[in-house]
């Protein structure tokens, strides 16, 4: 990599401000939700799909690939969970939820039509739009998928912004995966698919391994314009992310372009309960998705 | 600024001014230690003979009245599976807080920055604050008070009132129109030269009892360093991660959301119940990992948040040192203590 400083346009850096995050009123505010499907993806895991309730709230309603929203079930709870679906759709999103607690147990039994609460959405995202022109690889661990479902979408609606598109995606086994049915779409857009689980079933015909190997395949032997011109995207269990960043390091992916999304149990969202703080940084401001740097400088961030 | 002196028994005809239309909270002596030594609560006070200004300090901070450890964030209505959801922010008439000191002050500053200050400022706080009228009074400082290393032994804001006993008379800033307007109501004169000898004086003598110190040179640093270092570990052994320290602090403002459904199965609501990141599930995710699952690493965190994470967002500390956590502490952990032990690289 040559040792060049890049410009930085002021303008376009500018933070766009948000009243929301001002606004005394929208503290506590839930937009009435209906469950409008909820679609079985493994034993363990649902896709719901929620649409907000009120016209002028959907169309309002905006995210950016990454960014989390708080899903509440009243008197069963409430907890953050990614957005996993298209930024294009106004006021309507897709959640992959696994079964892990109270409300998420409730939830897979209440189903489609319920009416549920949510706020937000909440936190950073990808910079999509930077990576224009770029490689990108996405690099998913079990259910970490679920939150890269969003740039998916958007490069998938976007695909000649960008060059060289790889998810690197490694489950336990075949019945873990997650969202089977849209990956010959994916090939399709020109996306590769690269697939690998810890431990086969009879009828697994792919790659059986660590993802680590999948991904040390795809970055072997490629030359320097590769390696400065393209941007990863990582999420997954915590263990994942020390070795995958540092083989991305390695490789000399420059750390302001490798993005990590963490994974922490917020109580508001807000930067208030600090039950998602990482040292002292709200990874419900800051994060969820923090570039590589920013990780490294965070005490028992991964 | 503007600055008043008036007569010691003033203050009680000031104080049943006061009480004929607002709610006041003040110290009180709640009872007796071991030692016999009394035990001070802020508590509602309706009579001036039961508020003790000369108090040392209270067990537990004020914070009940502005972050209550209990707080109905919104209650719902459920009929036939749809429901409705409706919001109090909790704060329905203003409150007059009689005699808080610096330490107390300045917490309520260090906590409007985060909570009032930032991005999604809190309601259910602001409602609360900006309905306090603050009386502040100095104080005699105790030797488990760090105040002064920390920057929190005067207050320059943040009250509507402060005074300073200066022997015969008290000492008033004023800092508000309202308490301007109040003060019309007792009698008060404009200080003279040998006023403000007293009151240096007295400035000066309260310096003079400042025993306990905590250096905080490059303390942030300090602590990024030594991140990884034994004493941590050591404290983290002694330690019973039991919250005490949270819930005596003045400043410690985390919490944790639950929801419950009502014995009818009509309503449901959501509460607010203030945590510390001392206790085992401070920092537990879906699935069970725990990312501070050790309790040295969930003491240590609770150090980096006040002295550096706090730092480095707002340029302060955000303990006050008031010192109350080393007191309630049942296995003696003071924050003096510890802070030399990273500085020093051992437990003494």
């Amino acid at each position: 990599m040559k040792p060049e400083l890049k410009f930085t346009d002021v303008i376009s850096q500018q933070e766009k401000t948000q009243k929301r995050k001002n606004d005394l009123s929208s503290f506590e505010y839930t937009y009435r939700a209906e469950i409008t499907s909820a679609y079985q993806l493994t034993d363990m895991e649902t896709l719901y799909r929620l649409q907000i309730i009120n016209p002028d709230e959907r169309r309002r309603f905006t995210f950016i690939p990454g960014q989390f929203l708080m899903l509440e079930v009243p008197g069963i709870g409430e907890a953050p969970f990614s957005i996993s679906s298209s930024p294009s759709i106004h006021g309507e999103v897709e959640l992959c939820i696994r079964k892990a607690g109270n409300l998420t147990n409730y939830l897979s039994k209440i189903g489609r039509g319920a009416v549920v609460g949510i706020r937000g959405p909440f936190g950073t995202g990808f910079p999509m739009e930077e990576m224009h022109g770029q490689n990108i690889l996405l690099i998913a661990g079990g259910l970490g998928l679920a939150p890269l479902r969003a740039p998916i979408a958007y490069v998938q609606e976007n695909r000649s912004h960008f060059k060289e598109v790889n998810i690197i995606y490694g489950t336990k086994s075949p019945a873990h995966l997650l969202f089977t049915y849209q990956y010959d779409l994916w090939s399709k857009d020109d996306i590769n698919l690269n697939i690998i689980v810890e431990k086969a079933d009879p009828s697994w015909k792919g790659s059986v391994g660590m993802l680590t190997e999948t991904l040390l395949k795809i970055l072997t032997g490629r030359d320097d314009a590769f390696y400065s011109n393209t941007y990863a995207i990582v999420c997954g269990p915590p263990v994942m992310f020390k070795f995958v960043c540092s083989m991305l390091n390695k490789f000399h992916i420059p750390m302001q372009k490798m993005f990590v999304s963490l994974e922490r149990r917020m109580h508001c969202g807000m930067g208030k309960c600090c039950r998602c703080n990482v040292g002292s940084t709200y990874t419900c401001l800051k994060g969820p998705v923090f570039d590589y740097w920013t990780v490294m400088n965070l005490k028992e961030a991964i | 600024m503007i600055f008043r002196v008036f007569e010691k028994k003033e203050l009680k005809n000031f104080f049943e001014v006061l009480t004929v239309h607002n709610r006041i909270v003040g110290p009180v002596e709640a009872g007796r230690d071991k030692k016999n030594n009394p035990i001070y609560s802020f508590t509602e006070v309706s009579d001036f003979n039961n508020i003790k200004l000369d108090y040392t300090t209270t067990k537990l901070p004020a914070k009940r009245y502005f972050l209550p450890f209990h707080e109905d964030l919104s209650t719902f209505r459920i009929d036939n599976g749809d429901w409705q959801k409706t919001i109090d922010y909790n704060a329905n008439q203003p409150l007059i807080f009689f005699g808080l000191h610096p330490c107390d002050i300045n917490a309520l500053n260090k906590l409007d920055k985060v909570l009032l200050h930032s991005v999604y400022p809190m309601p259910y706080y602001a409602a609360k604050r900006k309905n306090m009228f603050i009386i502040g009074i100095d104080c005699v400082p105790q030797p488990f008070c760090f105040c002064r290393s920390m920057g929190s032994d005067t207050a320059l804001h943040g009250f509507d009132m402060f005074i300073t006993d200066l022997g015969a008379k008290f000492f008033v800033e004023i800092l508000t129109d309202t308490a301007y307007n109040f003060l019309k109501n007792i009698k008060k004169e404009e200080p003279r030269e040998k006023d403000h000898v007293l009151y240096m004086k007295a400035v000066s003598e309260r310096n003079k009892k400042f025993t306990t110190k905590v250096d905080t040179t490059d303390l942030a640093k300090i602590l990024d360093m030594e991140f990884q270092s034994e004493v941590w570990k050591q404290w983290g052994d002694k330690c019973l991660a039991c919250g005490t320290c949270s819930n005596a602090c003045p400043t410690c403002y985390c919490y944790g959301v639950e929801e419950t459904v009502d014995i009818d199965l009509k309503g449901a609501r959501k509460t607010k119940m203030l945590h510390s990141c001392n206790l085992i599930d401070f920092a537990e995710v879906a699935g069970g990992h725990n990312f501070r699952a050790e309790r040295h690493s969930r003491l240590k965190y609770r150090y980096y948040h006040k002295h550096r994470g706090f730092v480095e967002a707002f340029e302060e500390s955000l303990c006050v040192g008031c010192g109350r956590c080393g007191e309630s502490c049942l296995s003696g952990i003071k924050v003096p203590e510890v802070i030399a032990s990273v500085r020093g690289g051992k437990v003494k």
